[in-house]
């Protein structure tokens, strides 16, 4: 991390530090500072699993709950020392996690966070009805922590625990997102197709921040059962778990400090809800919940993006981006000698959703250095014989082979293995991303770092030279200058060239490109075919899908024409020009 | 045996009447309705409290929101006020509740007939949900399903936190609507229990007949598919949701109606029974009316027999049984891509 970046998170930590030695901080603060800690804690892991990831959880208290009783049960009925339980807290939470995740993180859409409210509360009842739990009252005479011959009794000296706890949390969570998996993470939320075209496997990386985000929890739920010294079912049920998704999203659930934060403002507004409401309406308790509801409501309506980064915008100072050194170079792909079979074989390939024949039995070929064109009027299976080719359907019959390798029905991870990368009709970029970490997703499969390495920085020289390659591939497509724009800001046409560099960050022996010159002007388009010519002869193929008959007439080695999902003309582009069908097919019968 | 099921069936109808309503709100607006549950309280504490003579705090409640409904009418038509925009506004937002206010406070009394009340926390009801749409997720129509349901909580607490201003902590029971009862061999029948299972299925025939063949139906189900694609061929998207909530509060009031007079209903009843219509919409894969009811009569069904063998672990199975549901379902459906934001 730069120095300019670690500096804000070293004051804030001075700053920390020096709370509780300031002269006359009522005791009281630093109980709320604890409070604030904790659920810090568990909405830095609902933001990455909700503002980052886009997997909502209503269950995440629950988590909470599995590290409080793991080191409530073992240290009071076993003896077991406080610290001793700390890694076990993690790991029941972790496996926990796993176990629920494994069904949880399958739901699609709304299914998912509806399936969180059901077990967050079935775990609620079950931890207040198990015997071995002490039903409803609990626990309680849970030992302290000691270091030593220091017994953090009172709220001052667990004050450090659950501060360094935050502190290490947000440093590992920042750093796990700036890096080859924290980007598979961040693309998650935009569908899984574009990342599973490079490579990430999306429901393990679902799964990691799932965990990730249970085990911050665990964390919590084992400081808090040591700061409170009880444990007991009430603050690990659904409207505690509620209270987590309101911290995150107040604060700012796509930012790490927007937990911290969030949890600022939540804690504190309610103990002043708590402590000022019933002087103004008399003695009524909840008061502060009908509040919170209609603040809730409020804040989305004004700011739904949250506080930290209307914050961020205030802020007179930007950090700088550090510009990745290109010197860097990635292994390339090894090149098998020129073969006997074609690079790609299509063999009657067939698709059909229901009774419609989207693709009729087509047979193509695309030999090595060549530039193929498919076209046809909309609706011909253009776009779906893509989606065949790369794996993202399966073909109901025929054959498709990668250099004599058969791909139908296997995984979109395994086809961009083989060296053939693509890019989408409708663009799929992330487009809170820049253009360089979206391109740099095209590398993935290139880097070897995990989420353990990421987190603890030990992926920097792996991680350098994928970012190497990423910039590599932008300057090549002449978007240097956009390099650290967010893709989202970028014109249309431009995105669909970001989407080329990224496809060409896989080192592909095959593109696949789904109508690149859409929203391109004349010049750009005159660019792109150069580049594609360019890399035809430095010994890649191209198969696109394009409307511009100009630009596809001009560039094309061969032309493969399909109408109603079937082929009816294959050759060069002055033969297609002439062929009847095809302009039958283009013009009508009677043309 | 006989009798758990019977128990199990009664539950379970209700709890199809909530799932209906989840699915119906789901489908036309994409809003999860966690304030499900307090359109169930809020019915029939309301109902509970007429019976005693009193006027529930809910009548000031839905004219209060009536004015902020007004309020934010005229703030979004500002630039365009016009007379007749103005006094359609003020005729629902202001002149129907207060009307509401006025005829709950002129009839209510410790005599006044079963149906009056039943009517009263009805229209009551009504004009929450109504405004309830207006209010907190109107401005919030084009967002994500998350943001709504996220929304969603933050109306619940609000309105439960009220609830136990209006009702107080003390739970309430209030007079059934016959005490007619049919024995039919081993098992005895309530007028009550009869008037849910009528109800129920009247609805859910109404329902299917409302969706499947009439042309409002049809148009609620376009706005749940498309929004835009339904303004854009004159669907009022608006007018949707209105109706969606409307529907979806009467039908939790009924429900809330029907058992009071069976259990002691307190201010956060509501939020579990309503979860529980959930899980059977949820089973039902919020898109289908009849899966939902059959699914409803599962659930009541399992607490019933769980409550009667295995009591403390009650809820804990029924929450559970949604997970093999859900897998099952994932399964079955691999998930299809989505494009968000």
């Amino acid at each position: 991390m730069a120095m300019s970046q670690r500096l804000p998170l070293l004051i804030f930590a001075a700053v920390m530090a020096a709370i509780p030695f300031i002269p006359g901080v009522p005791p009281f603060w630093i109980v709320l500072l604890n409070n604030i800690g904790l659920a810090a804690l568990v909405a830095m892991g609902l933001v990455l699993l909700t503002g980052v990831g886009g997997l909502t959880s209503f269950g995440q208290a629950a988590f909470c709950g599995f590290g409080a009783y793991t080191t409530a049960v073992l240290t009071t009925a076993y003896g077991v020392s406080p610290w001793l339980t700390l890694p076990l807290s993690l790991l029941v939470s972790g496996i926990a996690a796993v176990l629920l995740g494994i069904v949880t993180v399958r739901l699609s859409g709304h299914y998912l966070p509806l399936g969180t409210i059901a077990w967050g509360i079935g775990l609620f009842y079950l931890f207040s009805k198990l015997e071995f739990l002490g039903r409803n009252d609990g626990i309680s005479g849970i030992p302290p922590l000691t270091i030593g011959s220091l017994r953090m009794l009172d709220p001052g000296t667990i004050y450090f625990a659950i501060w360094i706890a935050v502190l290490i949390s947000a440093l590992l969570t920042m750093n796990l997102l700036d890096s080859r998996t924290g980007r598979a993470i961040r693309a998650l939320r935009r569908g899984h197709i574009a990342g599973e075209a490079f490579g990430v496997q999306t429901p393990r990386a679902k799964l990691l921040v799932f965990i990730y985000a249970a085990v911050l929890a665990g964390l919590s739920g084992w400081l808090y059962a040591h700061f409170q010294r009880a444990a007991n079912p009430t603050p690990f049920g659904a409207h505690a778990s509620i209270e987590y998704l309101l911290i995150a999203v107040v604060g700012g659930a796509g930012y790490v400090w927007g937990g911290v934060l969030g949890a600022g403002i939540v804690v504190i507004l309610k103990e002043i809800l708590q402590s000022y409401l019933p002087y103004i309406f008399g003695g009524q308790s909840q008061l502060e919940t009908i509040v919170f509801g209609i603040l809730l409501v409020v804040l989305l309506q004004l700011a739904p993006t949250g506080v930290w980064p209307w914050l961020m915008s205030i802020l007179p100072f930007k950090p700088a981006r550090k510009m990745p050194d290109t010197s860097l170079e990635l292994p390339a792909r090894v090149r098998a000698p020129s073969t006997a079979s074609a690079l790609l074989h299509v063999e009657k390939a067939r698709k059909q959703f229901g009774g419609v024949i989207a693709v009729n039995d087509v047979s193509f070929d695309v030999q090595a250095r060549e530039i193929v064109a498919l076209i046809g009027p909309n609706g011909a299976g253009k776009s779906t014989t893509f989606n065949l080719i790369t794996g993202v359907l399966s073909s109901t019959s025929g054959a498709i082979s990668v250099l004599g390798t058969k791909v139908d029905n296997a995984p979109p991870q395994e086809v961009v293995k083989l060296g053939v990368s693509r890019t989408f009709q409708h663009v799929k970029l992330v487009p809170d991303m820049t253009v360089l970490e979206n391109v740099a997703i095209g590398a993935h499969l290139r880097g070897h770092a995990g989420a353990i390495a990421s987190m603890f920085r030990l992926d920097r020289a792996d991680e350098a030279r994928l970012l190497a390659e990423a910039a590599r591939q932008i300057e090549r497509v002449g978007l240097g200058e956009q390099i650290d724009q967010l893709a989202g800001s970028l014109s249309l046409g431009q995105q669909r060239i970001v989407e080329i560099a990224r496809a060409l960050c896989v080192d592909p022996l095959l593109l696949l490109l789904d109508e690149p010159a859409a929203g391109l002007r004349h010049m750009e388009k005159q660019r792109l075919a150069a580049l594609l010519r360019q890399l035809r002869d430095g010994g890649m193929s191209v198969l696109l899908v394009e409307h511009d008959m100009g630009f596809v007439m001009d560039l094309a080695d061969r032309i493969v024409v399909l109408d109603f999902g079937t082929k009816i003309a294959e050759g060069t582009p002055s033969a297609i020009k002439t062929n009847p069908d095809v302009i039958k097919a283009y013009l009508g019968a009677t043309a | 045996m006989l009798f758990l099921l019977q128990d199990g069936i009664t539950n379970g109808a209700i709890y199809a009447l909530l799932g209906l309503a989840l699915v119906l709100v789901f489908a036309v607006t994409r809003v999860i309705l966690i304030p499900q549950g307090e359109f169930v309280t809020y019915g029939a504490l309301s109902y509970a409290m007429l019976a005693t003579g009193q006027v529930p705090g809910t009548a000031l409640l839905a004219a209060a929101m009536g004015v902020v409904a007004f309020g934010l009418d005229l703030y979004g038509a500002r630039r365009s006020l016009r007379l007749k925009s103005v006094a359609r506004s003020a005729a629902l937002n202001v002149v129907l509740p207060a009307a509401i206010l006025a005829l709950t406070y002129g009839l209510a009394g410790p005599k006044t007939p079963i149906a009056v009340n039943i009517a009263l926390s009805l229209l009551i009801v009504a004009a929450i949900g109504l405004f309830l749409y207006r209010i907190a997720f109107q401005p919030l129509a084009h967002t994500s399903v998350l943001v709504l349901l996220i929304a969603s909580v933050g109306c619940h607490l609000a309105l439960q936190g009220l609830g136990l201003v209006f009702f107080g902590a003390e739970g309430l029971r209030g007079p059934p609507l016959s005490n007619a009862a049919v024995t039919l061999g081993p098992l005895r029948f309530t007028g009550q229990s009869l008037a849910v299972y009528g109800l129920t299925i009247a609805f859910i025939i109404g329902l299917w007949l409302f969706f499947g063949f009439t042309l409002m139906g049809k148009a609620l189900r376009a706005t749940a598919v498309n929004r835009l694609g339904a303004r854009l061929v004159g669907i009022r998207t608006t007018l949707s949701g209105q109706i969606a909530f409307l529907l979806a509060s009467v039908i939790g009031a009924i429900s809330g109606i029907l058992i009071v007079p069976i259990t002691t209903l307190y201010y956060d009843t509501g939020f579990l029974i309503g979860l529980k219509g959930f899980i059977a919409a949820i089973i039902g894969g919020l898109v289908s009316y009849p899966l939902t009811a059959v699914a409803a009569l599962v659930v009541g069904c399992v607490e019933a027999f769980s409550s009667f063998y295995a009591s403390n672990f009650k809820e804990v199975i029924v929450f559970t049984l949604i997970i093999p549901v859900l897998l099952l379902r994932s399964l079955a459906a691999p998930a299809v891509e989505e494009e968000k934001d």
